[in-house]
């Protein structure tokens, strides 16, 4: 380890004291690797001056939340997980008048627009409305403006094809200089805007909560508190979906909730 | 209070492989019973292929092997495998806690990276094993160890179907063993409370 732990204590007290981030409750070591990364990736050489900089250039903080929490997802993830989206939970939110989402975590927004593909072709995108939010402002630029790398497309559809998707999945982009970017009707659904699980409230009542692989960088004590949250912003029988490998079985709230399938989908029954 | 403190300190052995690993594995862990420390095993697997693995090692064991979700307690006595696609992490208070971000050395889960946090978190009641591969992972995380004062034991290259990791250990640090797989299994043997 580069940053030694007494270091990495100040660092998250002067970041808090500077920008009210607190990432005090992040899983320690997770969170060590991501700055020792950032440490290296930016060629500092000593802490004091990575110190310096993060206090004192707004902009290199705002790099700084970018680079420390994890920006890696892709379009349709855990095909599987779709599938159970598109089969068991669309049919049930279909009844409703309005359907509420929210994507908390959206990073780059991949999965924001999965969703918005599955409810255009269940023919429900008309009446919902797509949240999504994330701590850092940078990927949220990125995620509103609907423009993935078309590198990854092949990916993607082979990911969409074994979610289940039956269309031509480039029907949904116009492929550009080496970027795939997605239609307008997509994102007229969408409402993109920085909110801090950490610290920021509840704003609004959900029929689905998504939150996937975001609560691992959590230590125990703010996954209790994040998944409050969550449980305050769900309707009832409303339904939380997590990654392939969270679940809420270390939770005091479980006993709200049942489990769906083998998939991390849990619904809220009181 | 006494029993909570035994608990407290439980050894925990680390093995880590690639190609050619598993058929180690399959010779150890039939002649493993009731084991006094935690056995965690980081094996280069493919994205996505969920269970197979767990259900593969879980048929050559009777030792109980946990579904590793993220959080979940390290607990002596039980066998904990590396999803795939997360790595692992160990947190203070032996808790397991996976990560999504980027391969490493071109793997995910990566042995350096556990092998690397759970020699912060285990230091000298750490050992590991790093066993055949065909990648250099390992390396770093087998230098991390012996820097915390762990043991590290490097499967003999001869007898590895891929002599490359082990290879790659040897040439940039100096491991405590040198074994192969029946020696492996003597040294594991011997690892008490």
């Amino acid at each position: 380890m580069i940053i030694s732990d007494q270091e990495l204590e100040v660092l998250i007290n002067d970041v808090y004291e500077y920008y009210g981030f607190d990432f005090s409750s992040y899983s320690m070591a997770s969170f060590k690797r991501r700055v020792d990364r950032l440490f290296q990736l930016d060629g500092f050489k000593s802490f004091p001056v990575f110190l310096s900089k993060i206090r004192t250039d707004p902009e290199y903080f705002k790099r700084m939340v970018e680079e420390i929490t994890v920006n890696v997802t892709e379009m349709f993830r855990d095909p599987l997980f779709y599938k159970v989206l598109r089969t068991e939970i669309l049919p049930v939110l279909a009844t409703k008048p309005f359907i509420r989402i929210w994507h908390a975590g959206c990073s780059t927004g991949e999965e924001v627009f999965s969703m918005a593909i599955m409810l255009k072709e269940a023919n429900l995108l008309h009446k919902s409305l797509l949240y999504a939010t994330d701590i850092s402002p940078a990927v949220l630029e990125l995620a509103k403006k609907g423009v993935f790398p078309l590198r990854m497309i092949k990916q993607y559809s082979e990911n969409y094809i074994a979610s289940g998707g039956k269309e031509d999945f480039s029907r949904y982009y116009i492929a550009n200089y080496g970027s795939a970017k997605f239609g307008e009707d997509l994102i007229e659904r969408m409402v993109f805007s920085q909110h801090n699980l950490v610290s920021d409230r509840s704003f609004n009542e959900f029929d689905i909560i998504l939150c996937r692989n975001v609560m691992i960088y959590f230590d125990k004590d703010l996954q209790e508190r994040a998944l409050e949250l969550f449980d305050g912003s769900l309707s009832k029988l409303g339904y939380l979906a997590l990654g392939t490998k969270e679940t809420i079985k270390f939770s005091a709230l479980q006993t709200k909730y049942s489990q769906l399938n083998k998939e991390k989908i849990w619904k809220k029954l009181r | 209070m006494e029993e909570a403190a035994v608990n407290n300190n439980f050894k925990v052995l680390i093995i880590g492989g690639s190609a050619g690993s598993l058929e180690v594995l399959i010779r150890i862990l039939p002649q493993l019973t009731a084991i006094p420390f935690a056995l965690v095993i980081v094996l280069h697997r493919k994205a996505g292929d969920d269970s197979m693995l767990e259900e593969l090692i879980a048929a050559k064991t009777t030792i109980p092997v946990m579904e590793v979700d993220d959080k979940t307690p390290l607990v002596p006595g039980s066998i904990c495998i590396a999803p795939s696609d997360y790595h692992l992490l160990f947190e203070k208070d032996d808790i397991l806690s996976l990560d999504a971000s980027e391969k490493i050395n071109f793997s995910r889960p990566s042995i350096d990276v556990s092998f690397e946090s759970a020699a912060e978190i285990y230091g000298s009641r750490l050992t590991a094993i790093l066993l055949s591969g065909a990648n250099s992972d390992g390396t770093n995380g087998a230098i991390a160890i012996k820097n915390a004062g762990g043991m590290v034991v490097i499967q003999k290259p001869e007898s590895a179907s891929m002599s490359y990791m082990p290879n790659s250990a040897i040439q940039n640090m100096v491991p405590d063993y040198i074994l192969d797989v029946d020696g492996i299994l003597d040294l594991i043997h011997n690892i008490v409370p």
